[in-house]
């Protein structure tokens, strides 16, 4: 059994009304925002199912995009982004989908800016995430962790590579690839803080195509 | 260190052995687990309390209503009767029931509360706890040790049950919160372990199947008033087990009663909007007009 804690129970403390569909929106857009790692010029909202249909009721809409900027669960300004002068910096739009394939509280992200990223998560209960995709690759970030994500060609000996030079204890581990000897990602949770300068030496690496250092939330 | 407290008998054990309370036996076992102290984990929770009272006060001053204009007006009903009229169940009830509403009420308008254990049950615990202890003038720290203890009887039971009105239905949410305030509101009148647990299994047991239907699929009918409602249903609890009235079926076994009635609850009335009042005819007509 997972150890769990009374601070679960007596938290978070959120703007309302709804864990999964106000807290949580605002979660998973805060580490899409993490992922992307930059200011976007635009940002695309997808909106499926129980997001698409109760979203409007619930703020979803207003959290997923108060997360992009930056705004934690507890924030008030929640309420009015769409007036606030933060809101105003990026140009954004959503759209609604019906998609039983996909999870009740669906999103994506797409971002567009310096770089061009699709991010894909869903919204678990009780203010619990997970980013599912990235781009087209398979991840599974929940914001617990600090998270190391490289994209890389699909060659022998790049796990040993990697985890050789972090040092720091690693939580979980998660592999993926479209086929063999083509690309391939990996995703490693970790307890603690990965040093920048592995991170740099790690991009150096021939075969990695990306390397991205995704913080946890602290919201 | 203690090895584990999943359940409320291994709770109750190491509390009479140590002869210590549930409050210090938590404090104690909550920073061995996050390696902190104890100080910094009553500060935590501390800070829970502090947002609740502000939600409180936000909440009583407000009639704004929600984004679907369904509800948010309703807290400002009630403290202007009491002010022409008293309840006959006096002055408690008259806090407890207005504080609820005022919570609940500043959640759906998207203001700051505490999910405890989540949104839409979010008044029920500061409603009671609040409530009576400024009416018996009880301290803020015997506050704090009321809230630790809500976040174990909580966490307990959530090792069994996800508390998720998707997953188990609304006795996983409002009725664990009235179970949590029952067990809370006993101690902060000096109920011994026994009384505290035996308040946890009378609310809880009164609430097994209550489902999850809400109309237009949003955290407003019927989960507003059912939050004054259920605080009201923890204070009832506690009285009688104050009384010395004893469950017969010990807590545990009510949780797994829980779990498993959450289970064969079908997945129509788990926040899903497919049945229940969710689908009667005004709540069709509701859905009609606000999603068109």
């Amino acid at each position: 059994m997972k150890q769990s804690s009374i601070i679960d129970i007596i938290s978070p403390i959120m703007v309302g009304p709804s864990s999964s569909h106000t807290a949580g929106a605002v979660r998973l857009g805060l580490l899409a925002k993490n992922i992307y790692n930059a200011v976007p010029k635009k940002v695309t909202f997808k909106l499926y199912n129980s997001y698409a249909q109760t979203g409007k009721g619930h703020g979803t809409d207003k959290g997923l995009l108060a997360g992009v900027l930056g705004l934690g669960v507890d924030d008030v300004r929640i309420r009015n982004i769409f007036e606030s002068d933060i809101a105003k910096s990026i140009e954004y739009e959503f759209q609604y989908f019906e998609d039983f394939n996909r999870h009740p509280n669906a999103v994506d992200f797409i971002f567009e800016g310096e770089r061009n990223l699709k991010i894909s998560g869903n919204s678990v209960g009780a203010g619990e995430i997970e980013i599912t995709k990235i781009n087209d690759f398979s991840v599974n970030l929940t914001g617990k962790y600090n998270t190391l994500l490289l994209v890389y060609k699909d060659v022998p000996n790049m796990i040993s590579r990697v985890t050789n030079s972090i040092h720091v204890n690693i939580a979980s581990f998660h592999c993926d690839r479209s086929a063999k000897g083509q690309d391939a990602s990996m995703c490693i949770t970790v307890d603690g803080e990965i040093n920048q300068k592995v991170i740099d030496f790690l991009s150096l690496i021939d075969d990695v195509y990306m390397i991205s250092y995704i913080k946890k939330l602290e919201s | 260190m203690v090895k584990s407290l999943n359940t409320f008998k291994e709770l109750k054990d190491v509390c009479e052995k140590n002869n210590l309370k549930i409050w210090q036996v938590t404090q104690d076992y909550e920073a061995e687990l996050a390696e902190t102290s104890v100080d910094e984990i009553r500060t935590i929770v501390k800070k829970s309390l502090v947002a609740m009272k502000e939600a409180i006060k936000t909440g009583l001053t407000s009639k704004e209503m929600s984004i679907s204009g369904m509800c948010g007006d309703d807290c400002d009903r009630l403290q202007k009767r009491f002010l022409v009229e008293d309840s006959i169940f006096g002055r408690t009830f008259e806090k407890i029931t207005t504080y609820a509403l005022a919570t609940v009420e500043e959640n759906l308008r998207m203001g700051k509360i505490v999910a405890c254990p989540t949104a839409g049950s979010c008044a029920i615990v500061p409603s009671v706890l609040v409530g009576v202890a400024e009416n018996l003038n009880i301290s803020e720290e015997e506050q704090l040790n009321a809230l630790i203890t809500v976040g174990t009887i909580g966490r307990i039971i959530s090792n069994k049950v996800a508390l998720a009105g998707a997953v188990a239905g609304c006795q996983a949410e409002c009725g664990v919160a009235s179970a949590m305030s029952a067990g809370a509101l006993t101690q902060m009148r000096g109920g011994d372990i026994n009384q505290i647990l035996n308040a946890v299994a009378l609310a809880l047991k009164n609430l097994l199947g209550l489902t999850c239907d809400p109309v237009c699929g949003l955290v407003e009918i019927p989960c507003v008033k059912r939050n004054p409602f259920l605080a009201i249903h923890a204070v009832t609890a506690s009285e009688l087990a104050l009384a010395g009235i004893e469950t017969k079926i010990p807590i545990d076994e009510v949780v797994d009663a829980l779990a498993q009635t959450g289970q064969l609850m079908s997945p129509m009335l788990k926040e899903s909007s497919q049945a229940g009042l969710a689908t009667t005819k005004t709540a069709l007509a509701l859905k009609d007009k606000l999603f068109k």
